[in-house]
């Protein structure tokens, strides 16, 4: 397979193939897109976390408010912010149905595949859970704010960003993290918590393989004392809370300044040290190309990182630049999140249908049979996100929940299936096997020969 | 999961896909349940040292939660804990205390949780698959029905060689005998996806004639995902299946401990008690072990949780094993009596308390448990908590 080959960009870097888009993509193009018009999010727009309403602001105030009225008994001030809540109820379901449909739009949609691609893999390297009802509708607003607009900027800025971010901050607890010697912690006799500075070093940056012990996560734990998040006021740098005195971690030395530039100097630290290098490139290799790449892509994408300080667009070009990224065979297998999108767009699902999609549809059409699949939507089990090896997928169940999706699901989003025995070139175009023809050809309804090449292995892998 | 020998019975195109033989009997009549407490059970709250002088001032807060049960003098049991007291009372359920896997130092979940389930000494060059899967191999006789891993998540710990299914109560599959037939067509060639469908087949098959009755068990929130999974193991374990594992999450107690882990514990019962119910009397073959990667700092944190530690405790329940006791070697709790200054010393392998139980059980011979299952496991004395 040729560097290039427009099939294999648009399979194994992009969302898949279909009869709706041109999908003549080039490596040059895919990057050319990439810092580009932003066109997915513009037609299907998702709010950022800053401006995705309810904010926790709203929120607080509305629990401020209400204590003051039940103080006071105030029958009818509670009354009215029991509506207010019920509002927010419904608004923040809205937002979550609103920004899942969404995804499925863009991922289903786009003209720029890879860029959803990398969207998924940053998010899910980045993992943010909401664990309770009043960040539910901030999980993709955190990703559209965070993540969506630094894809091709430093791996630095990025990290920053995220670090710092209110969901980040109180999904690892950080918010629960304080100087047990600080003003706050002598009057508080509250402490350290170390969930922050140890997902950081394990996930976000060097991997567990990294040269750092027990007590870099406690000294870089210490240092990260002053990020908090206060409902009403975001994200904030709280001296008081600040662990006194100098912190050492891998070795070098940050001063007892207690100030915010201190922090920023650690996650740079961390950001371009070689060991993030690394992680950062055999991550992204092993997302896009294989469960085993081939080392010389990710020395080539690790080097480039090196030599441009975390420069994420040169990252991926030197991947995308490697012929081992196209000649390595079709291996990988979709994640429930890419497979459903990619089946539709090789449906050719338009816009109307996303446009009208109603909460029903979403809910048991996609949402639930993705968890059947084992991708419980924005809900993985821990800070380490969702598989991306294809055994941890392809398992009985897993396969269940793929066949029985493709079987039972798409002709209920359309009037007409296709011809199963076209829709193999559509779907497959010179990925098409006999085995898949001959399936095509010799099943019983549309439905059934529409299914068995969705849940072909063919269609599977990428 | 990964074998030919599920599918006795089944040859591709011609013959009816999948049809259903008599398994062997298992090869030992007790039920052995696994269940991995994922997030790190704080064991320190769960089975209270409320003897050790110590213990009240590392935990300023934890330690004064109302309604725990006292279990003798030194020991209390969780409050949230209160549904399973008329086990304890008859002896079918216990703990072992201030143990641990020989994972230290780094406290990740994942790397504790890898560490657990694959049963070697060092992550690093660790056993491929888990030690619940190696027992299946070293088993005669055993069929894929021996073992089942239950749920969404991957368990490692029926991970590997030998042939084992798993499921999830919540997927179903109905297909017409022409799709099968098509469907082993286009799997053809991809050994992975070949064997992960024609299971999901068979077992889809399986589970849509199985029994369905359900036990009502009082006290129960049985139309939770932790109850269903009970009851599908429970299911299971009524016929030729041996050995069943799912997991339990919810136990990483950074802050506000005492609402999550009454919450956690509260699943946990719900689990155990619809196990029981649904076994009936198999129950008193029955022994459940509930493992966690490592328990949680001694001392309370700055937020009213723990972090993540080293030494904690393992639960037992079941007909089949000796409860009603805290078996344990305790360290106590002083600053020079803790791990790393920090966590509860283990002071027994968490590996002996199973490789006993998994000894006593099956009857294999120590020695196997000790190179195949464990590698490098000393078991050393018999703890006997075999009846």
């Amino acid at each position: 397979m040729a560097i290039g080959d427009p099939e294999m960009a648009a399979i194994r870097f992009g969302l898949g193939l279909g009869p709706l888009a041109e999908w003549d993509v080039r490596p040059d193009d895919m990057l050319l897109r990439l810092v580009g018009r932003d066109a997915a999010a513009e037609r299907w727009p998702i709010p950022t976390f800053s401006e995705a309403r309810p904010t926790l602001a709203e929120q607080f105030q509305t629990t401020l408010d209400m204590n003051a009225a039940r103080d006071a008994a105030d029958e009818a001030r509670i009354a009215e912010l029991n509506a207010l809540r019920q509002t927010y109820a419904e608004d923040m379901s809205t937002l979550y149905w609103e920004s899942f449909r969404n995804t499925l739009a863009r991922a289903s949609l786009s003209r720029d595949g890879f860029r959803e691609r990398l969207v998924e893999f940053w998010a899910n390297h980045f993992t943010v859970r909401s664990e309770n009802s009043r960040t539910r509708h901030l999980v993709t607003p955190f990703v559209e704010e965070a993540i969506r607009p630094r894809l091709t900027g430093r791996f630095a800025d990025m990290l920053w960003a995220v670090t710092i971010h209110p969901m980040m901050l109180l999904y690892l607890d950080q918010v629960s993290s304080i100087g047990p010697n600080s003003r706050v912690g002598r009057a508080s006799r509250r402490g350290l918590n170390e969930n922050l500075a140890r997902e950081l070093l394990e996930l976000h940056t060097m991997g567990p393989e990294g040269p750092y012990l027990q007590e870099d996560v406690r000294e870089l734990a210490e240092l990260l004392t002053g990020l908090n998040f206060r409902a009403d006021r975001g994200f904030v740098f709280e001296t008081l809370r600040v662990e006194p005195g100098s912190e050492t971690v891998l070795g070098q030395v940050y001063p007892a300044t207690a100030d915010l530039e201190n922090v920023l100097a650690v996650i740079m630290d961390l950001a371009h040290h070689p060991a993030t290098a690394r992680h950062v490139s055999r991550k992204l290799a092993t997302y896009f190309i294989s469960d085993t790449p081939p080392q010389a892509i990710i020395d080539q994408m690790a080097t480039r990182f090196d030599e441009t300080g975390g420069d994420l667009l040169a990252v991926y070009e030197a991947m995308l630049t490697h012929p081992l990224a196209w000649e390595a065979p079709r291996q990988k297998v979709k994640t429930p999140f890419g497979f459903v999108p990619s089946a539709l767009r090789g449906l050719g699902i338009g816009e109307a249908f996303f446009d009208g999609a109603p909460r029903g549809v979403l809910r048991m059409g996609f949402e639930r049979q993705l968890t059947v699949m084992g991708q419980d939507w924005q809900r993985p089990v821990g800070p380490d996100g969702f598989a991306t090896l294809a055994h941890e997928w392809v398992t009985p169940q897993g396969m269940a929940g793929r066949i029985n999706w493709a079987m039972t699901v798409p002709q209920t989003l359309v009037d007409d299936l296709p011809d199963p025995r076209s829709f193999v070139d559509v779907a497959l175009g010179q990925g098409a096997t006999e085995p898949v023809r001959f399936a095509a050809r010799a099943a019983e309804t549309r439905a059934e020969g529409i299914g068995l090449v969705l849940a072909s292995a063919a269609f599977q892998r990428r | 999961m990964r074998r030919r020998d599920f599918l006795v019975g089944c040859s591709a195109a011609a013959a009816p896909f999948f049809t259903p033989v008599v398994m062997a009997e298992g090869p030992w009549e007790a039920r052995i349940v696994v269940i991995i407490l994922r997030g790190a059970m704080d064991g320190l709250d769960v089975v209270r040292p409320i003897g050790d002088p110590d213990y009240g001032w590392l935990r300023p807060t934890l330690s004064q939660q109302e309604g725990e049960i006292p279990l003798g003098e030194f020991w209390a049991m969780h409050q949230a804990l209160a549904p399973l007291r008329p086990l304890w009372d008859r002896g079918q359920l216990g703990f072992a205390h201030a143990v641990s896997t020989p994972y230290r130092d780094r406290r990740s979940h994942f790397d504790g949780q890898d560490m657990l389930e694959a049963g070697g000494n060092d992550l690093v060059g660790r056993p491929r698959g888990g030690w619940l899967n190696r027992l299946v191999s070293a088993v005669p006789n055993a069929t894929s029905r021996t073992a089942f891993a239950i749920g969404r998540e991957e368990m490692l710990i029926l991970d590997g060689e030998a042939p084992v299914s798993s499921w999830s109560p919540e997927a179903g599959l109905s297909l017409s005998p022409q799709a099968r037939r098509l469907l082993a067509r286009v799997y053809e060639g991809d050994p992975l996806f070949e064997q992960a469908s024609a299971d999901a087949i068979a077992i889809a098959d399986q589970v849509s004639l199985g029994s369905g009755e359900s036990a009502m068990v009082e006290g129960v929130n049985s139309g939770t995902e932790h109850a269903g999974l009970a009851r599908f193991a429970a299911e299971r374990l009524r016929e030729e299946t041996r050995i069943a594992s799912f997991s339990l999450s919810g136990w990483d107690t950074h802050n506000g401990q005492s609402r999550d882990m009454g919450r956690a514990l509260g699943r946990l019962c719900d689990t155990i008690l619809t196990l029981r119910a649904e076994l009936g009397p198999l129950w008193d073959k029955t022994a459940v072990m509930c493992l966690t990667e490592f328990g949680r700092t001694a001392a309370e944190n700055g937020s009213r949780g723990t972090d993540h530690g080293t030494g904690g405790a393992m639960i037992y329940a079941g007909g089949a094993l000796k409860g009603g006791q805290v078996i344990t070697d305790w360290p106590g709790l002083s600053e020079a009596d803790l791990y790393a200054g920090r966590d509860l010393m283990p002071t027994r392998d968490v590996r002996a308390y199973a490789g006993w139980m998994l000894r006593q059980l099956t009857g294999l011979p120590t020695s196997v448990i000790e190179s195949t299952l464990f590698p490098d496991l000393d078991l050393g004395a018999d703890p006997k908590i075999v009846l």
